[in-house]
């Protein structure tokens, strides 16, 4: 990868429209969505609740198929992807961090981090990828003995281990207070920064977008508004 | 005015009605099970003893040689006595022209005019002889059908050597007859024995009994002592000739009822407990699962004001309405299916009619178990309601904590990946409910491996005894018993290759208080054509110092080797002897004893008599020799050991044979029954890991494995345990099953542990394909949004 200063897509969305349903019953939760995102660029998608940006979220990542339009990924048509294939897109790309952590209960937070490495590619050291998140001391730890924030960050270890080509998170810092939420976001900024990896966040926290390098305003399944920000803040200047 | 709580209720249950009905199903056939099993055994009691009354069967019986009929008066005189009927009895030979060989039959006198005062038929098809004519009969019903006789047809028998034509005028059946034996067999089979009616005055100029009869059936008084009156006929009729009298519980038709009445009852209180036990297990289990996923909903009530014992009550509801639907069903079920199988058990008994009887207590224990286990779930329930506050039911739950059990010693980390180790810290961290899953499957597992080793067992014991013990192709009794010379006579025949001669005597055996109304087994001292088996299967050999006994007999006299046995014969001079016990043999029919033939002859002071034979033969020549017996007139009746053999396989193959099939089926229900719920329910509970691992990029199959891995060990851990439960149990339905008629050998079959494993195998793999479909249909966005 020596094309360094031009920006390279790393999504290319054309006519991507989303409906539950059928008839008068129909729900349109996207309704054409043209989008570009770049590679190595942190993004906020920002939107009220109901809005579709988790569909949209949803379908980039591979966890729900499109009614129409194209998505494309290092040039390839997830629309046109097989159950198989998605599966192997998952593994190979895609991270993903959810409000709710999504640990399995049973594994430590090293465990749950090597269940990832142990079928992806190239993958980042687990004990690396918990030091990356500030977690070094407490890989022998069960999630039931970890606070939300820790979990969060575990959930976060885990989605980069493997070092994705895109990190997905849904309400990342949702479920916990602001100081935690902070440090969340960083550990967030910092792979993003450390890994390359393109991160999309979704959320209705506006306060978040301060952070990005460019900003999805989203309303009835639909982008209202694009914005690039001239000057970021850090995670820890941000009013929450 | 429904109360919002309660029209939750029904909503609950009709969005659960696949759930819910499945719950039901399985409490409704354990509950099904209890109450037919229990009608059925009722049932069949009941109808038994109703025939047998309306009939009016007799209590006693007491064979004599020949007694005048002036001592009938003295019988009745008899405390305990209430009715007495004489009557003339013989066997003879039926000689059907499609059939080379002769039929045994029991000829039965009626009175000159009326009815049997005891022993009364049931008149299916045709009339009663008419007074006076002496060519007409009546036949038992089963012969007649087997044979293909109806009323009208012309039959050649042979009534105390003299061969005479008679005409059937009419079929019966009768409560002394429901199953039939030839003398001296054990295998009732209807095509082989015939039972002939006909009217005294000519029965008795057949048999030289005018004036006189030769057995006296005695009706007890309410509350007299059939062992008084058996004791005092004894002595009455001593001097005639007495066999000695028996009662009914040792008639040979009634034991064979009794005895599959009892093989009925053991089923039934081995069955419908362990379905009933699985039902509660299952139900334990799926309520649990639905607190769990209910706890959001019950902190929603508890936060709107409704106390702890309020929410606690609607769970309860919910749960015990589900245990009654399931058991009225069942009960609902059961009696249907009870009816259905008694009416199939009326045909197979040749009961005349049903008294349809209901076991009240199924009902009650039914209900009873079914409650109690729904209110077993619902403590769960209510612990669960009582334990949450509103806040922390409206948040999820926290994750499960695996600090305690999920530590792993070095090796196993290397050497498990981590999906194998969230298998295995699953099943360590509920081992209650996992040993749960490996019982109940067990119980399954251990149910089906029970029936098919009983069925190896019984399969042994027709190959012991006709294989093993009876080497012989044909064996014959003759009308009384002959001198040596019968024996070279028969030699000569064509066709026949060995005889080896047997001296059967009535008698009594006794110790102490114990006794046994049976026979005496005159053998050589090396039988090789129907051998005396010890143990192993290595022979006994006759020796003149002693008697062998068969094992059931021994432990019905409770008498050991070197005990001294006193046995009273009732034919010829009628000796009382002192013997030594110097064997015990092992016998699968009956409950013989034997003596070296000369040693019994000499007893008896009628030296070198021989009363039949077994002969091997040569069967190309078969029918020359049949017909070459056919025409000697001391031979009372031959039976051919393959038909023995065809009678006993059928005997357990239909019937009550055919249960132990049934009781496969169900072994198996049982064991879908928990492996399927086991997976849905670990699906339920782990859809989001499960949406999480396929997120991540697992694919489908490694997804699976991590659901199906526990099961698969669960499965895998059952099956040891279920197949040495299954031997174990084994011995106690067996033991259950035997009794002094056939006695069935636990036989450790390989072959039916095989089919048992085969049978969980597929059960459980038919459920994880089910599960695992299901899985694959997963809404990975909808699973990862469900809170749970």
């Amino acid at each position: 990868m020596d094309q360094k200063d031009k920006p390279i897509t790393a999504f290319s969305v054309r006519g991507l429209t989303k409906t539950y349903g059928e008839g008068a019953a129909a729900v349109h939760a996207l309704r054409g969505v043209d989008l570009d995102l770049p590679k190595g660029e942190f993004v906020v998608l920002l939107g009220p609740s109901g809005s579709g940006k988790s569909t949209l979220l949803n379908i980039l990542g591979g966890l729900d198929r499109a009614t129409s339009g194209t998505v494309r990924f290092e040039g390839q048509d997830l629309t046109k992807m097989s159950e198989a294939e998605l599966t192997l897109y998952r593994r190979d790309h895609i991270g993903f961090v959810f409000q709710s952590y999504n640990l399995m209960p049973s594994l430590t937070a090293l465990e749950n981090v090597e269940l990832v490495t142990e079928i992806a590619d190239d993958p980042l050291d687990p004990a690396e990828a918990l030091a990356l998140v500030g977690l070094k001391e407490r890989v022998q730890h069960f999630p039931a003995q970890l606070s939300g924030g820790e979990q969060q960050r575990v959930a976060i270890a885990r989605a980069v281990a493997k070092r994705p080509t895109v990190l997905f998170c849904d309400e990342p810092t949702g479920a916990l207070d602001s100081t935690t939420g902070r440090a969340v976001l960083q550990v967030l900024k910092d792979v993003n920064e450390t890994l390359g990896a393109t991160v999309l966040i979704v959320t209705h926290a506006a306060a978040t977008a301060q952070m990005a390098d460019r900003v999805l305003h989203f309303a009835d399944g639909a982008i209202r508004e694009e914005i690039v920000n001239a000057t970021k803040l850090t995670p820890a200047e941000i009013e929450w | 005015m429904v109360r919002p709580l309660d029209r939750k209720l029904l909503r609950d249950l009709v969005r659960m009605k696949g759930q819910a009905a499945a719950i039901s199903v399985v409490i409704g056939l354990g509950v099904m099970m209890q109450v037919m099993m229990g009608g059925l055994v009722n049932t069949l009691d009941e109808t038994r003893a109703t025939y047998y009354d309306r009939y009016r069967l007799a209590d006693v019986f007491a064979p004599v040689v020949r007694a005048p009929n002036h001592v009938l008066a003295r019988i009745a005189e008899i405390p305990g006595v209430a009715s007495v009927e004489a009557r003339v009895t013989g066997s003879a030979l039926v000689d059907l022209e499609e059939d080379a060989l002769p039929v045994r039959a029991r000829v039965v006198s009626i009175p000159d005019t009326g009815v049997p005062r005891l022993n009364d038929f049931y008149l299916v098809q045709g009339r009663v002889p008419s007074p006076g004519r002496g060519d007409e009969i009546m036949l038992l019903n089963g012969f007649a059908k087997a044979r293909d006789l109806v009323p009208g047809d012309r039959v050649d028998a042979t009534m105390n050597g003299s061969k005479r034509l008679f005409r059937v005028v009419g079929l019966v059946e009768s409560p002394e007859f429901l199953y039939t034996t030839a003398p001296g067999e054990l295998v009732p089979d209807d095509a082989r024995f015939a039972v002939i009616w006909m009217r005294r005055a000519a029965l008795s100029a057949a048999y030289d009994m005018n004036g006189a009869f030769n057995e006296a059936l005695v009706g007890l008084s309410r509350g007299g002592s059939a062992d008084g009156v058996k004791a005092a006929l004894d002595r009455l009729l001593d001097a005639y000739g007495a066999a000695g009298a028996y009662g009914l519980d040792m008639q040979m038709s009634n034991r064979f009822v009794s005895e599959e009445i009892k093989g009925l009852r053991v089923t039934s209180a081995v069955v419908p407990p362990i379905f009933l036990a699985v039902a509660a297990f299952l139900l334990y289990i799926v309520i649990s699962r639905m607190v769990q996923a209910e706890r959001e909903q019950i902190g929603l009530l508890k936060a709107f004001g409704y106390s702890s014992m309020e929410v606690g009550l609607h769970y309860l509801k919910f749960v015990v309405l589900i245990a009654i639907l399931g058991a009225f069903l069942g009960a609902v079920g059961g009696i249907a299916a009870g009816r259905a199988t008694a009416v199939f058990y009326q045909s197979y008994f040749k009961f005349p009619f049903l008294v349809f009887q209901l076991d009240k207590s199924s009902f009650v224990i039914g209900f009873l178990v079914s409650i109690l286990a729904a209110s077993g779930g619902s403590l769960f329930v209510l612990r669960g309601v009582f334990g949450l506050t509103p806040a922390v039911a409206m948040r999820p739950p926290a994750p499960a904590d695996y600090s305690g059990t999920g530590q792993m010693p070095g090796w196993a980390r290397r050497w498990l990946d981590q999906p194998s180790r969230m298998v295995l810290r699953r099943i360590l961290r509920h081992p209650g409910r996992m040993a749960g899953s490996v019982i109940g499957i067990g119980a399954g597992m251990a149910l089906s491996v029970t029936t098919l080793m009983m069925m190896a067992g019984f399969e042994r014991a027709v190959d012991l005894t006709f294989d093993e013990i009876d080497r012989s192709d044909m064996s014959l009794t003759f009308v009384t018993p002959l001198a040596p010379g019968a024996v070279h006579a028969l030699a000569r025949q064509p066709g026949v290759q060995h005889v080896e001669p047997v001296r059967v005597v009535p008698a009594i055996l006794r110790n102490g208080l114990n006794s046994y109304n049976g026979a005496v087994d005159g053998r050589v001292e090396w039988p090789r054509l129907n051998r005396v088996i010890g143990a192993g299967v290595q022979p006994i050999a006759m020796r003149r110092e002693g008697i062998v006994l068969a094992e059931p007999l021994a432990r019905i006299l409770e008498v050991k080797v070197g005990d001294s046995l006193t046995i009273e014969v009732r034919e010829g001079r009628r000796p009382v002897l002192e013997i030594p016990v110097i064997r015990i043999a092992r016998t699968l029919l009956g409950a013989p004893a034997f003596m070296e033939i000369e040693a019994l002859n000499r007893a008896l002071k009628e030296p070198g008599r021989v009363s039949g034979a077994y002969m091997s033969i040569d069967g190309n020549q078969r029918d020359r020799l049949i017909s070459a017996i056919k025409s000697m007139p001391s031979v009372a009746g031959v039976a051919q050991k393959e038909d023995a053999r065809r009678a006993l396989v059928e005997l357990m193959n239909t019937g009550p044979g055919a249960t132990r099939y049934i009781m496969t089926a169900v072994a198996a229900i049982i064991v879908f029954g928990i492996v399927y719920n086991a997976a849905r329910i670990a699906m339920a509970e782990r859809m989001r890991e499960l949406a999480s691992l396929r997120v991540m990029g697992f694919t489908r199959d490694e997804a699976g494995f991590v659901l199906l891995g526990e099961l698969a060990i669960v499965t895998l851990a059952a099956i040891p345990f279920g197949l040495v439960w299954g031997y174990y149990m084994t011995f106690a339905m067996v033991a259950g099953f035997s009794t002094d008629i056939y006695q069935i050998p636990v036989v450790f079959s390989p072959q039916a542990c095989g089919v048992a494993i085969i049978a969980v195998v597929v059960a459980a793999l038919v459920s994880g394909w089910l599960v695992k479909r299901d899985m694959d249909r997963l809404d990975l966005v909808a699973a990862l949004q469900t809170r749970e």
